[in-house]
């Protein structure tokens, strides 16, 4: 319990520090907002352009696009801490600062900072769900909303899964790494279209080596009720995201090993 | 002052500024990977639709389409997609007083800075991508997904002179922006903004001759086009000659009217420069 009034004062704080400077929050809300919502201007143009493909329409690809975008807003939001651990925290010396504090690094590092410019990529999600329940006619019945939660939350686990190893791999780089931004911002990229337009290697990638196709491709076919055209069984499609979690408890263990491992940059 | 004279701490600040930011390997390399990412990505999707279409005989083959993706990934940084960040450095620390007291001119000053700045990123960026995609791929028997060579020695010979025109353009754009950061006092608003416009009307997100046929001549026509799609069409071969030759017009008259938007803007905003502390 207590852990989660510090978070909430961590947040109210956070909060409190953004709203002083309304408008530049809002400019950079608006920013994230158009920069994501404009994927889906290529998307159309490309549906415009060729029809459907592989028998997957337009209202299909939006609702991957939506679904992996609410995902990665909430655990953006979440992770900032992580994001920037190497260049605020390992460079500076500041991890001893946390390490000294009688709460675990990791809450510290969840509550270092609240982007309310997130929100602005949280809204183009659920706008292109809204497009993609339009277009297809999607009915949401409870079971549907109830799966559609279970795949963002494990979403959420999965990216911030990432963000984890990417701070952890700041223990040994002494930075942090962007070229995490590859899987993460990158992947938010691959998750919009379905699995089955990719080469063979890269499906696999996509499911064993950073799973995203298991929080946004396979839950969302068990959505629209589809079957997998590259032969993943039925009834695994709605328990994919689980395996978001299973990622977090891997990276959560490894992050726990390179503290033990931490040495300080010193002063 | 002798004209010759003049030239010379331009040509100096240029020099100097590309040799500094091809130290940068560690973000060569980074930039190289996100863009072979972005790029298998695209190629593998285009793959697909081009596959799949029931509709015969677009605007673009699938090779052309592909090697456009290719070349916009390996010309990533020559596109304006924020102010130059000393610019910005300079007005948060207010160092750009300094640029204010130099015997120059302050919009030249910075326009071949932010110039020398945007190439010499592109150019291992670049070369990296021309060896994977254009000499790696076929060599792994994925000809089908390699870059390239340009249509035909004449294309490629305009192709040459629309990429200087791409990156004066460019330049130009980005000391609008300079422009903006000066007047707000903060590289943070329209930093965010400007790469929505960049993506979408430069052709990085999707050549803007797959954009729907009704759009082609507004899409070629504003001024973005000339900051990537202009160049691609014309070494994709797209592009006759003659449209060739008018595309590199267009890149011309939109430089000559971003440039004297920028200076002008300069002139008023510096006018009303207030520097603060001491």
């Amino acid at each position: 319990m207590n852990a989660l009034y510090l978070l909430s004062r961590y947040f109210i704080s956070s909060v409190r520090g953004q709203l002083l400077y309304p408008g530049v929050n809002l400019l950079l809300g608006l920013g994230a907002f158009l920069t994501s919502i404009i994927e889906l201007v290529g998307i159309w143009a490309l549906f415009q352009r060729f029809g459907n493909v592989q028998g997957w329409r337009y209202g299909d690809i939006c609702l991957f696009f939506g679904m992996v975008s609410i995902s990665f807003a909430l655990a953006d939001f979440l992770s900032r801490g992580f994001d920037v651990f190497g260049s605020e925290f390992v460079r500076t010396g500041d991890f001893d600062r946390l390490l000294l504090r009688p709460r675990s690094a990791a809450l510290q590092l969840i509550g270092y900072d609240f982007r309310l410019k997130v929100l602005g990529r949280l809204l183009q999600g659920l706008l292109v769900l809204g497009v993609a329940t339009h277009s297809l006619g999607l009915i949401w019945h409870p079971a549907t909303v109830g799966l559609a939660l279970w795949t963002i939350a494990g979403g959420v686990a999965l990216f911030f899964g990432l963000m984890v190893l990417q701070a952890t791999l700041a223990f040994w780089t002494v930075e942090s790494l962007e070229i995490v931004n590859v899987v993460t911002y990158g992947g938010v990229q691959a998750a919009q279209f379905p699995l089955s337009l990719y080469a063979h290697w890269f499906r696999n990638f996509l499911i064993f080596v950073v799973p995203i196709a298991c929080i946004a491709y396979f839950p969302v076919l068990a959505i629209l009720h589809k079957s997998d055209p590259t032969g993943m069984p039925d009834w695994f499609l709605p328990l994919a995201p689980a395996v978001g979690f299973v990622f977090l408890a891997v990276s959560l263990a490894v992050w726990r090993f390179g503290v033990r491992k931490y040495t300080s940059t010193g002063t | 002052m002798a004209r010759a004279l003049s030239c010379r701490p331009y040509l100096a600040a240029f020099a100097a500024r590309f040799r500094v930011m091809l130290q940068y390997r560690a973000a060569a390399w980074a930039g190289f990977t996100t863009q072979c990412w972005w790029g298998g990505l695209k190629v593998m999707v285009y793959a697909a639709f081009y596959h799949h279409t029931t509709q015969v005989g677009g605007p673009m083959t699938l090779a052309q389409t592909i090697t456009y993706t290719w070349l916009a990934q390996a010309l990533f940084t020559l596109q304006p997609w924020s102010g130059d960040p000393d610019v910005a450095a300079g007005v948060r620390t207010g160092a750009i007083g300094y640029d204010r007291l130099r015997p120059i001119d302050t919009y030249h000053w910075w326009f071949v800075r932010a110039a020398a700045w945007m190439t010499a990123r592109a150019l291992p960026r670049a070369a990296l991508m021309a060896l994977a995609a254009a000499v790696v791929l076929p060599l792994l028997h994925l000809d089908a997904w390699a870059w390239r060579m340009p249509a035909d020695a004449a294309h490629a010979a305009l192709f040459l002179l629309s990429l200087v025109w791409m990156i004066v353009l460019s330049v130009a754009f980005t000391m609008l922006l300079n422009l903006c950061i000066v007047a707000t006092l903060t590289d943070r608003g329209i930093n965010t903004l400007a790469p929505a416009l960049v993506i979408l009307f430069t052709g990085n997100l999707l050549p803007l001759g797959l954009l729907p046929d009704w759009l082609q001549p507004a899409m070629l026509a504003q001024p973005f086009a000339g900051m990537l799609d202009i160049p691609m069409r014309i070494y994709i071969g797209t592009l006759d000659l003659t449209g060739a030759w008018i595309g590199i017009g267009l890149q011309v008259f939109w430089s000559l009217v971003l440039i004297a938007l920028g200076r002008a803007g300069l002139r008023r905003v510096m006018a009303r420069l207030e520097m603060q502390g001491g």
